[in-house]
């Protein structure tokens, strides 16, 4: 019998394997993107589990904007990217420090 | 078999496999490898979804993000030209530190889980059928009732993201040659050509060919 748990749990697990590749990957722009939508993949896991086992449609709604807002995101965020490698010619996030922040 | 316990098999199989696509899309080598690691953790979480009936979010979730999202990454990733061994550097070196804050960020929410679990909610009676209504209709009525508001402003957020995106890529070249289309719709035509009248003249006769040499 599948319980609230089982779809939290998996949110977890997939929140927490996002964050390791956020430390591991420190150089890949393109895979730290791809940690983010993990991130929001667990999220929206968690959403869907909640909306469904609680009955209120409002979780699931709330899933479609993420959703939304997660594509332009990645959209914006790829279109830097494209900007970022015709400029500089690396994606190596060492080597983009011109802000000196 | 019992449908319940083959509905847990699933979800264990699914979960597994999601897992699974999560851990190679952080740890593989070759960036590409990673993007379709990613697809393959979006199309068994869709099938989580299918599996909570949370159908019509299933398939935009194929839809948008396998369709579209990831084949924009994969786009970049293959367009990039990526020096994959210098990105790896400094793996070994962050792997400890990513796993143990990981480790520990799963083992807090775990306990939370676990304390709460305690009154284990199981799986109720569909509250969209009990509504008689499908996944898609029950959402759409939401969507369209109480959340117009939002929905308008997600469709807003979708064009800024287009403008956005274009506008940062767009590149002005130089030496390319454009038409301006303001002087275009100017142009006049009798700008352009002069018509003269003039009468018509027969012209000279041309002169008879000698007779060819022998």
């Amino acid at each position: 019998m599948i319980s609230l748990a089982h779809y939290i749990v998996l949110g977890a697990v997939l929140f927490c394997i996002a964050v390791a590749g956020l430390f591991i990957n420190r150089k890949n722009v393109i895979v730290l993107l791809m940690s983010i939508e993990l991130m929001l993949l667990a999220v929206n896991m968690n959403f869907v589990a909640f909306s469904r086992f609680l009955g209120d449609a409002a979780g699931q709604v709330f899933v479609f904007f993420i959703l939304t807002v997660a594509a332009a995101e990645a959209a914006i965020g790829l279109a830097i990217l494209v900007l970022l490698f015709r400029t500089r010619s690396t994606i190596n996030i060492a080597d983009i420090d011109s802000m000196k922040g | 078999m019992n449908p319940q316990l083959l509905q847990l098999i699933c979800f264990y199989a699914f979960g597994l496999v999601t897992v699974a696509g999560a851990l190679s899309v952080i740890s593989m080598k070759n960036t590409v490898h990673a993007v379709l690691s990613l697809v393959l953790t979006f199309f068994s979480a869709a099938c989580l979804w299918m599996l909570l009936e949370a159908e019509f979010l299933a398939l935009a979730l194929i839809v948008v993000y396998v369709g579209a999202v990831m084949v924009l990454f994969l786009f970049v990733v293959m367009m990039l030209d990526i020096d994959h061994e210098k990105m790896r550097e400094g793996f070994v070196k962050f792997l400890p530190v990513g796993l143990i804050v990981a480790v520990v960020m799963l083992v807090e929410m775990l306990g939370l889980i676990g304390v709460r679990s305690m009154q284990a909610q199981v799986l109720g009676a569909n509250p969209a059928l009990a509504e008689g209504m499908s996944n898609t209709q029950w959402l759409g009525h939401a969507l369209y009732t109480k959340f117009l508001l939002p929905f308008e402003i997600a469709a807003l957020i979708l064009t800024v993201g287009v403008v956005a995106a274009v506008a940062l890529t767009l590149r002005e070249r130089s030496d390319a040659r454009h038409v301006a289309p303001g002087d275009q719709v100017k142009v006049d035509p009798r700008s352009r050509i002069r018509i003269v009248k003039m009468d018509a003249v027969r012209p000279e006769p041309p002169a008879v060919a000698e007779e060819p040499q022998s």
